[in-house]
């Protein structure tokens, strides 16, 4: 047998050249607010907090396998925390932000030991009556009560004295956590952890005879998940400047809405997101002096990808053409002998030695 | 043999409903000792490797390894202990490679990086006779070779004990050749095994001990070759009557 040398490969040609095109995506959307274009701003916002939103449930349902339909408690609740931080903690919106994705996070450990008590269609069942339940809780609480509140003039110009440079601030902190959404999942997925993760969601009994703990597994992509979208609720919430509990534990534009996205892009893939946001706002945009006919439509779109390509879009398109954005997975390759196997960029990893032995 | 025991179990009872699957069942096996067990079909031998490894629950009666009970341990606990298991119908995790699929196990059954383990998987993956199909989803193998993934796997868990349940089935001769020396070199590790086999010949060259299981009990437990001969094998397991 001959001494060949292996090395587990993580990129491919295509990968790279997708990723210079992210990143001078992200340089151009920088640029943007030279132009001065603010309805272009407030659009960008959206899409932004649309994709983190999108990114999440993905984690949460396409990898976890976890069919949630009430990550609106989470969002609404982020939103709310932002609100109380400010007006009664006297805290800045920008601090608050991420305090609010926190308590989002502890808040969702007793929901999820709660939840994962059930199985299949009663998980999601129980996600939704459990964000109807946040809702009820903050009409009666004194935040402002059903008619909901403002944030106060004063905390506003905290952030900046100028709408201009408020603005500003919320667009940057809106593209950081799109890329940090993105960036989230996609270093998840690459580790060890994702490994699990496919592992369990491919079938949870071999991964528990190889030593994998599925619940703990489950429950830290669940707070996980809840701690980034209570954080995008607050900047979506920051961005409106009022929350009432209407319209913060809307179900259909936080849940309904956000499933659709990521079923028709494509679910248990990273790029599926990017592409569902993409006809989500396509559609808006499109057809927006004729009210909620976009959501009928989306919701139409969604139910024939399920019906017909239920890899979404996007898993149409990388199927048939073999592409991938964001690769996960490890491809053992051979190298020549004489070829050292150089870990040139940190992209292929390690290099291995043949030791022959007889297959059976 | 001097050795301590690894699995002992204790008066194991387990039935499905009314259907009694094991009945009082007594075994020690030592370090390091190889037993094989033979049966005939719904004999209860994988719901035996399901006890062992935690996949099902008994009714009544003690499971120890390393001398400790481990009735309240969940499957992946058990593996992290060292207990490695295969199942007879295959069970893949279908959309991951096949070299996934081993680093998976290797990863998370025994603890080490990704790194360090990924030339283990590469010799497991050789071993085993699975190169040639390394970056192939485990959805889209063959039976044979989804069979050789599960003792791929197993094996990546590093396992102190390891619970092969038919293997061999299907085979050709020359494989099943190949596959008695890939267990006899992993017996020279010094790794405890229970093989549960149809192919008997391939048990006789691999293990110390056989035992029969039937109806929920072990009707015969010694040497090998001895334990073939024995009449009650012939009559219950074989269904031949003794001359
Ligand atoms: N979860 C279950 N619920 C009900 N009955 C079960 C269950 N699992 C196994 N059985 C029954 O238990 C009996 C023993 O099954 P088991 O798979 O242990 O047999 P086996 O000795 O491995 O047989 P084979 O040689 O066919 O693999 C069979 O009659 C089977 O139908
Ligand atoms: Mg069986």
């Amino acid at each position: 047998m001959t001494n060949q040398t292996y090395i587990v490969a993580r990129a491919t040609t295509a990968s790279k050249a997708a990723l210079v095109i992210m990143v001078s995506c992200v340089v151009v959307l920088l640029l943007v607010p030279l132009t001065g274009d603010r309805g272009s701003m407030r659009l960008i916002v959206e899409i932004c907090y649309f994709l983190a939103l999108a990114q999440m449930w993905n984690l949460l349902a396409g990898y976890a396998g976890l069919l949630s339909v009430g990550q609106q408690a989470f969002s609404g609740f982020g939103g709310y925390m932002l609100f109380a931080f400010v007006v009664y903690g006297g805290l800045s919106p920008l601090i608050s932000l991420p305090l609010a994705g926190i308590l989002a996070g502890i808040v969702s450990l007793p929901v999820a030991i709660l939840m994962f008590r059930l199985s299949g269609p009663y998980f999601a069942i129980g996600t939704w009556v459990t964000a109807e339940v946040f809702k009820l809780v903050f009409f009666e609480i004194p935040l402002g009560g059903g008619s909901g509140m403002s944030l106060p003039i004063q905390a506003i110009r905290d952030i900046s004295p100028t709408t201009e440079g408020r603005e500003l601030i919320i667009y940057l902190t809106a593209l950081a956590i799109a890329v940090g959404s993105v960036a989230l999942v996609y270093s998840m997925l690459r580790s060890r952890f994702g490994l699990a993760l496919t592992a369990v969601r491919d079938n949870e009994r071999a991964s528990a005879s190889v030593g994998i703990d599925s619940f703990r597994l489950k429950l830290g992509v669940f707070v996980t998940v809840a701690a980034f979208t209570g954080m995008v609720g607050a900047l979506i919430f920051l961005q409106k400047l009022r929350i009432s509990p209407g319209s913060a534990f809307d179900v259909m534009e936080w849940s309904a809405g956000i499933i659709f996205i990521v079923v028709i892009g494509g679910i248990g893939r990273i790029e599926g997101p990017f592409v569902g946001v993409a006809v989500y706002f396509l559609l808006r945009e499109t057809t927006a002096n004729y009210g909620a006919w976009y959501m009928i439509l989306l919701g139409l779109l969604a139910i024939v990808i399920m019906l017909f390509a239920r890899q979404g879009l996007w898993g149409f398109l990388a199927e048939r053409y073999r592409l991938t954005v964001f690769p996960i997975e490890r491809r053992v390759r051979t190298v020549e002998p004489v070829e050292k196997a150089k870990p040139s960029n940190g992209i292929s990893d390690t290099a291995i030695s043949n030791l022959s032995l007889p297959p059976f | 043999m001097g050795a301590p025991p690894i699995l002992e179990l204790c008066q194991l009872d387990k039935a499905f409903g009314k259907i009694v699957i094991a009945e009082g069942i007594d075994l020690s096996v030592s370090q390091g000792e190889g037993l094989g067990i033979i049966g005939p079909n719904g004999a209860g031998k994988s719901t035996l490797f399901n006890l062992i490894a935690g996949d099902d629950r008994p009714n009544s009666g003690d499971i120890l390894f390393d001398g400790r009970s481990i009735n309240d341990m969940k499957p992946y606990q058990r593996s992290r202990l060292g207990i490695g298991r295969s199942y007879q119908i295959p069970q893949p995790f279908g959309k991951m490679t096949v070299f996934e699929n081993v680093l998976t196990a290797a990863v998370f059954g025994s603890g080490t990086t990704v790194a360090e383990a990924e030339d283990r998987c590469i010799e497991i993956l050789h071993r085993t006779g699975l190169m040639g199909e390394v970056n192939k989803p485990a959805g889209r193998l063959t039976l044979l070779q989804r069979k050789r993934l599960e003792l791929a796997r197993s094996l990546a868990t590093r396992p102190r004990l390891l619970l092969l349940d038919e293997i061999a089935g299907g085979l050709t001769e020359v494989e099943t050749q190949a596959l008695i020396n890939t267990i006899r070199d992993l017996r020279e590790t010094g790794v405890t095994l229970i093989w549960i086999e149809h192919i008997v010949h391939a048990l006789i060259a691999t293990v110390d001990r056989l035992i029969v299981l039937n109806g929920g009990r072990i009707i015969c437990d010694g040497k090998p070759r001895e334990v073939i001969q024995s009449p009650e094998v012939r009559r219950i397991y074989l269904g031949v009557e003794p001359e």
